[in-house]
């Protein structure tokens, strides 16, 4: 990773572990807010192609109920949270062949579509998910040890860490990779790619497995989290707040997502319980000056703000 | 067994125009404006709340019963024509030049904002109010008997619209002015024409369906929040189906996914959400562009 994202990719763990050990109620806010970070890298990937998905919430709740499934005796974070990012894969892989091949309102409402059928589904059928009610997921053990809940909460927290800190470095290379600079491509000048004699569908199908695999992770770290899920993590308004993370932290970085992801859960806390009825009204009106008038995000502030100055000093 | 199916035919037709009133105006609007609006569902549900509001308020000033039927159209009008030119001209007339991604994104940010908005006005508790329903009272069709409303009424109105569209951009000189902005923007302005003018007609025109679909199912279904985002991903499957753009196609998918969805519901209600999608989704693997729609052209 170069040293412009290395020094605040550090310094913003850091400040996630002292905001932690400050308020320890945090630790479960904060260790959502990673795991949505993970599914909103996803985002970003496809957002680098110019398409946008309104339902990726559909591998998150794939991640989450993938753990819900697992019988309890199985009940081990190091087996659930990579069985949660395969079955977001598999699904992934099963619904980006359909989709890779269609672009901007069709990619975004057929991805709705999906996760609109599958919280349907997970909403109807009650012998196998319980409806509404959703399922509890038993406290599971890591490597073995059965935890306490604050050092449970801590663990969660500092491995959230670490994956988005490897993840994130795996994303930069990616997006630097002959692979992820094709993703810009198929958003300028799709034809053009293809005469380079690179499938643009099978570029975006990467990107959209990758992205699928990123959110079933997050997803299995929220039932894991949790300790509960329901099908409304699939429901659309959870797919909004992914893409309005996405666009709050700024696509010019892959710190973007878990700088949006973190500020957003942050304030929702406080503006939530204070306007729960107008909540998704704030979210819009946020997102609709940011595309008008910040359109590079969080990101795009904090460089204007920092690397620049520094660039100039 | 019969009697069930011709019991899911009915229930099909009546639904299939409700939700062609709303694709109609989805599609009408993609095809001037090159915008997939995904508010144009809560265009439906606040239709459909005002209605029911207004139906309440005219019931308890002691009108006439039957004027219920035309406080349905005051509410479209009136949704339509404040939503729709404050939403165009506001916000849209400045994303037109803007990449489909970020258009696509606000209109999805409106949709966010509307959907609350309704919450704050109307709450959370179903709304139901069926005196339009009442006020037609019910026929007999073979064993079954069955609301006049839903039987003559909404697909009188689908069909009206339908043929009254049809008529209006084939044959008027404002309709014909709209094609030719769909056809070619840069050629009809070179001609003279006020395409945003056009544009802000187009949006209010399509608002004021949504709502009227909206204001027709009102006593029909009970108004909970979420109606707005089933409806717009429904009438998104109906205008993808039919390819986006197109009007009569979008007739034709509508019945399609209307009847398929309420044979669903009488034969295996646990698919009756899935199966508008499986339609969808059966034509689009064959035909990308749907069954009526035509490919765009690649430019280098």
């Amino acid at each position: 990773m170069d040293r412009r994202l290395a020094l605040p990719a550090f310094a913003g763990a850091a400040l996630v572990i002292s905001l932690a050990a400050g308020a320890p109620w945090l630790k479960f806010v904060l260790t959502i807010a990673l795991a949505k970070g993970l599914a909103v890298t996803g985002i970003l990937l496809l957002l680098r192609a110019g398409q946008v998905s309104f339902g990726h919430a559909l591998y998150i709740a794939v991640g989450a109920y993938t753990v819900a499934f697992t019988p309890p005796h199985v009940g081990e974070m190091l087996l659930l949270l990579p069985l949660a990012a395969a079955a977001g894969m598999i699904v992934g892989l099963a619904v980006g062949l359909f989709v890779a091949r269609y672009r901007d309102i069709f990619f975004g409402m057929l991805n709705l579509a999906f996760s609109m059928v599958f919280y349907s589904l997970l909403e109807k059928l009650y012998a196998y998910t319980k409806g509404t009610d959703g399922i509890r997921v038993p406290r599971p053990t890591i490597a073995g040890i059965a935890l306490e809940r604050v050092d449970y909460e801590w663990t969660m927290l500092i491995g959230g860490l670490g994956i988005a800190l490897v993840l994130g470095w795996l994303a930069s290379r990616f997006l630097a990779s002959p692979l992820g600079q094709a993703l810009p491509a198929i958003k300028t000048r799709e034809t053009r790619l293809e005469f380079a004699g690179i499938s643009a569908r099978r570029v975006l199908l990467v990107a959209y497995v990758i992205s699928a695999t990123l959110a079933g992770l997050g997803g299995g770290i929220i039932a894991c989290t949790t300790l509960h899920v329901t099908p409304l993590l699939s429901y659309w308004t959870h797919s909004g707040e992914l893409v309005f993370i996405a666009i709050l932290g700024g696509g010019g970085s892959v710190l973007g997502p878990y700088l949006g992801a973190v500020a957003y859960e942050l304030v929702r806390v406080y503006a939530a319980a204070a306007f729960p009825d107008g909540w998704q009204m704030i979210l819009g009106a946020v997102l609709l000056l940011i595309i008008m008038f910040a359109a590079r995000g969080l990101w795009g502030v904090y460089e204007d703000a920092v690397l620049r100055k520094g660039r100039r000093a | 067994m019969t009697l069930l199916l011709f019991l899911a035919i009915l229930d099909g037709l009546a639904y299939a125009a409700q939700v062609f009133m709303v694709a109609v105006g989805l599609t009408l609007i993609f095809g001037v404006l090159r915008i997939l609006n995904v508010a144009h569902g809560s265009f439906f549900a606040i239709g459909g709340y005002v209605a029911a509001t207004l139906g309440a308020w005219a019931a308890a000033t002691a009108a006439a019963p039957v004027l219920a039927l035309p406080v349905l159209l005051l509410a479209a009008v009136l949704v339509g024509g404040v939503l729709g030119p404050v939403i165009e001209r506001l916000i849209l007339s400045r994303i037109y030049v803007k990449e489909h991604v970020l258009q696509l994104l606000v209109t999805f940010a409106l949709f966010m904002i509307l959907e609350d908005i309704q919450r704050l006005i109307w709450g959370v508790q179903p709304i139901f109010r069926d005196a339009p329903v009442r006020v037609l009272g019910q026929v007999e069709v073979g064993d079954i008997i069955y609301t006049a409303y839903q039987l003559y009424l909404l697909p009188g109105v689908a069909l009206a619209t339908l043929l009254g569209l049809m008529w209006f951009l084939r044959r008027t000189l404002t309709g014909r002015v709209i094609v030719a902005v769909t056809e070619d923007r840069e050629a009809a302005t070179a001609m003279g024409i006020d395409a945003s003018r056009v544009y802000l007609l187009t949006f209010t025109f399509g608002t004021v369906l949504a709502a009227l679909g909206g204001a027709l199912a009102s006593p029909t279904t009970s108004l909970v929040p979420g109606v707005g985002v089933n409806m717009i991903v429904l009438s998104f499957a109906v205008v993808a189906t039919a390819g986006l753009g197109q009007i009569e196609g979008a007739m034709l998918t509508a019945l399609l996914i209307g009847l398929g969805r309420s044979i669903a519901v009488y034969f295996a209600p646990e698919f009756e959400v899935v199966i508008p999608y499986i339609i969808m989704v059966a034509v689009l693997l064959v035909r990308p562009h749907g069954l009526f729609g035509r490919p765009e052209l690649r430019r280098v």
